[in-house]
């Protein structure tokens, strides 16, 4: 057998573990590789990018004058989480949403929290995303984030850290199903073999869940999903979404309110619409409630949702709790709730609002990773070990100026899994993000956007800045029972 | 459903038919040339006035010549029915709404863009425009079978028949009208092989020829002209399509053939009857060209009164 040619490097390789020995969940799928033929791998890569452009997945990127649409770039070396591993990360998840959740219900209403000291009142009066129209709201079930993809990362010790709590509209979820699509096909026998879990009823899962939240009283609810439209980067996944769970995709055009109720505009009138999945920031969301030059939200929503004609998922307001410097309080916040220690630990964070934190970033900038707390797919990041003394300077001014809206953390080496790049097999880091559903009950889909930065040693894997995808396989055990059992004929 | 997603379905299904049917006379036009003789054998402008764009044409190509021609109404950016760009608009409407058709259609409307705008199109279009032109009406054909037998038969699917039937209607006079600004040498000429060459190669366009000789036998313009715009049966004629039009109509809104309740309801039906009790006569005393201009006229009402009656939601 051929030994692969790949040099895992000076970091956590998810496929080779001390000594550059192969992991063992990941063994029966590197076997299957060196059994390939020559060029074999990379034409199997060609026809998995082919059929992703088939099926017309793309992006779009903002700012980019050549073409608004891509295809969003697809590994398929796939990244394999053990069975043992998953069941940790998925109680550390449950766990962590929970307490977010009740976090937010507890900031619009009695502000127990902050009564008890644990978190600072100034901190979460400074979110931009607050929202003051949410107070002494309390929406169906008392969950606020129904849709959660919180990203997560292994640094160099093999631990795995909360980086960030998407709240608000996480995306994502889209290429996770479609890439399994193409991964079963790309490694079918080893897939089989390995027992991995299926992610396939997520969009039946949202759709309990939305359903779960309808307004008292209301038996069938009518499901919408509400999109920006087809200029948004996302509209693909809405499309997808709204496809696979058989709801209306509508624009903020096609809703209306009147008489406080919502309703879309049909070819036979008007039709009343129960739940709206909406994938719209809050502040597009209603023009009366919140940003006035919104075009693309539904003037009088946010009433009708107030006064419970309407259940919104995620609930306005939900930002608050992925505030970046509010992120830095989320340990605390799940002892507060409920009085365990957080499985899953936060990367250590420094809050510039606060002065020791503050010095000791502008101290350390050339080491430490700072971020904007309100932006996200990886715009307005220093990254200190890449970046140049000119923007070193650039954020020290940024930071003084304006120190709530920044935090920074120490540069963490993620950890990486083999890519085919031109041909060979090569490291690049990745991130993971999971998505968690919070209806009734919580569920977290056993898988998640692995996100590769593709870029010859880079840390972003945003898409928007040269990141790509790989399919995420979580097994059912730690270690796969099956060989992998080949057709007599190679032919696949 | 909603009236934008029953709007994109519409209008995509009418840009598909669009390129195909631009295809079709493009194609048919190549195959009649090669039996006319010397001067006449190059005759592109007939095309170029039906598509009432003289003076754009002019001023951006000068010469109808034939590579001239094929570049307007393929490739040509700035022309909105040329074939690219109705692919383009039928692909932006598809876009919207995803979610709505079936991936099947997607993905084939996906590829009938891809394979038009392609870098190869230009030389496929060149060195085997037969070949090119086949597979865009292929493609078409695909899109018609995919819509049949991959969504579900309610009101979107209505709606894309319904504008099949309507930019059928108006294609199939368009090919008419062709013939009509064709030229013959003289007017000894009427009647002759050469005249006969020209009207097989109108019903052709239509993909008429084998059902009109098994109906009529013999090439006659009159006979030709009243199965092309009022047969009954000929899934391509005027009177079948609007037919065929105002079923899908009535399938949408529920209503009995005979109880017409809304507004393009009325429309289509009057036009219908006109159609279905007109006769071959009544076209030549008005003028075949001037009978089809009204035709035309009285297609685009309907699209619009369809427009104000589903699409433009009053409150």
């Amino acid at each position: 057998m051929p030994k692969l040619d790949y040099d895992p490097g000076d970091f956590f390789d998810e496929y080779f573990g001390p000594g550059n020995e192969p992991r063992p969940h990941v063994e029966p799928l590197l076997q299957r590789i060196e059994s390939l033929a020559d060029g074999e791998l990379l034409r199997r890569q060609r026809t998995a990018e082919a059929a992703l452009h088939r099926m017309g997945i793309t992006f779009t990127v903002y700012g980019d004058e050549g073409g608004t649409e891509r295809i969003f770039p697809f590994d398929i070396l796939p990244r394999i989480v053990k069975g043992s591993e998953w069941r940790r990360l998925e109680a550390g998840l449950r766990q962590r949403i929970q307490a977010l959740n009740l976090f937010l219900q507890d900031i619009y209403s009695d502000r127990r929290i902050i009564k008890d000291g644990v978190v600072p009142e100034e901190l979460v009066r400074s979110c931009k995303t607050y929202r003051p129209q949410c107070e002494g709201l309390r929406p169906p079930q008392g969950i606020w984030c129904h849709v959660t993809g919180t990203d997560l990362v292994r640094d160099k010790d093999g631990a795995m850290y909360v980086l960030e709590d998407n709240l608000r509209t996480p995306s994502g979820v889209s290429y996770v199903l479609e890439n399994r699509q193409v991964l079963k096909r790309t490694f079918p026998y080893v897939f089989k073999a390995l027992d991995v879990r299926p992610v396939d009823d997520y969009p039946t899962r949202l759709l309990e869940t939305l359903t779960q939240i309808a307004p008292p009283g209301v038996e069938n609810p009518t499901v919408v999903l509400l999109t920006p439209g087809i200029y948004n980067s996302a509209y693909f996944e809405h499309s997808f979404l709204a496809g696979q769970m058989g709801v209306y995709l509508v624009e903020g055009s096609d809703l209306i309110v009147r008489d406080g109720f919502v309703y879309m505009k049909t070819t036979m009138g008007p039709k009343r619409v129960d739940v709206v999945y909406r994938r719209i920031d809050d502040d597009f969301l209603d023009p009366l409630a919140f940003r006035q030059d919104s075009l693309l939200g539904v003037p009088g929503l946010m009433e009708a949702y107030r006064a419970g004609r309407v259940s919104l998922a995620n609930a306005p307001g939900c930002g608050v709790a992925d505030d970046k410097a509010v992120y830095a309080y989320a340990e605390r916040i799940i002892k507060y709730y409920l009085a365990e220690d957080a499985i899953l630990p936060n990367v250590p964070t420094f809050i510039c609002a606060e002065e020791k934190d503050r010095d000791h970033t502008l101290a350390n900038l050339d080491k430490l990773v700072v971020k904007s707390v309100n932006e996200s797919g990886g715009y307005g990041m220093l990254i200190g070990p890449h970046s140049t003394k000119e923007q070193r300077e650039e954020f020290a001014g940024k930071i003084a100026a304006n120190p709530r809206n920044f935090i920074a953390q120490p540069t963490l080496s993620l950890s990486r899994v083999p890519c085919l790049v031109d041909g060979r097999l090569e490291g690049r880091h990745v991130d993971l993000r999971p998505y968690i559903l919070s209806g009734r009950e919580t569920y977290v889909l056993p898988g998640g956007l692995t996100r590769v930065a593709l870029r010859k040693g880079s840390l972003v894997v945003n898409s928007s800045q040269g990141g790509g995808s790989k399919d995420t396989w979580v097994l059912f055990e730690d270690f796969p029972t099956g060989e992998v059992a080949l057709p007599r004929f190679q032919e696949i | 459903m909603l009236s934008r997603v029953a709007e994109s379905v519409f209008w995509m299904s009418r840009y598909i038919h669009r390129a195909e049917h631009t295809a079709r006379l493009v194609d048919i036009n190549l195959q009649l040339l090669l039996d006319l003789p010397g001067a006449l054998a190059d005759q592109w402008e007939p095309l170029v006035t039906i598509t009432a764009e003289q003076d754009y044409f002019a001023s951006r190509y000068g010469d109808a010549t034939q590579r001239n021609v094929l570049e307007f109404l393929v490739f040509d950016n700035q022309y909105p029915s040329s074939i690219a760009n109705s692919l383009r608009a039928a692909r932006e409407n598809a876009r919207t709404v995803r979610d709505f058709i079936s991936a099947e259609i997607w993905e084939q409307v996906n590829e009938f863009y891809h394979f038009v705008v392609s870098e190869r199109a230009p030389v496929h279009a060149k060195e085997d425009p037969h070949g090119f032109f086949a597979r865009v009406r292929n493609h078409g054909h695909l899109f018609s079978g995919l819509v049949d037998g991959t969504l579900e038969h309610g009101q979107g699917y209505h709606f894309i028949k319904l504008a099949e039937y309507l930019e059928r209607a108006d294609q199939t006079s368009r090919v008419l009208d062709v013939k009509y600004f064709l030229l013959l040498p003289g007017a000894e000429y009427v009647g002759t092989t050469l005249d006969d060459v020209q009207w097989a190669a109108v019903l052709k366009s239509a993909s008429a020829l084998e059902s009109y000789r098994k109906r009529h036998h013999r090439i006659r313009p009159r006979d030709i002209a009243e199965y092309l715009l009022l047969d009954p049966d000929f899934p391509r004629s005027a009177a079948k399509c609007v037919a065929d039009a105002r079923g899908a109509l009535h399938a949408i809104t529920g209503n009995p053939l005979d109880r017409p309740r809304t507004e393009p309801e009325m429309v289509l039906g009057r036009l219908a009857a006109d159609l279905k009790f007109g006769t071959i006569d009544e076209v030549f005393e008005v003028g075949l060209h001037e009978y089809i201009d009204r035709l035309q006229a009285r297609l685009n009402e309907s699209g619009a009164a369809v427009s104000r009656a589903f699409f433009q939601f009053r409150a």
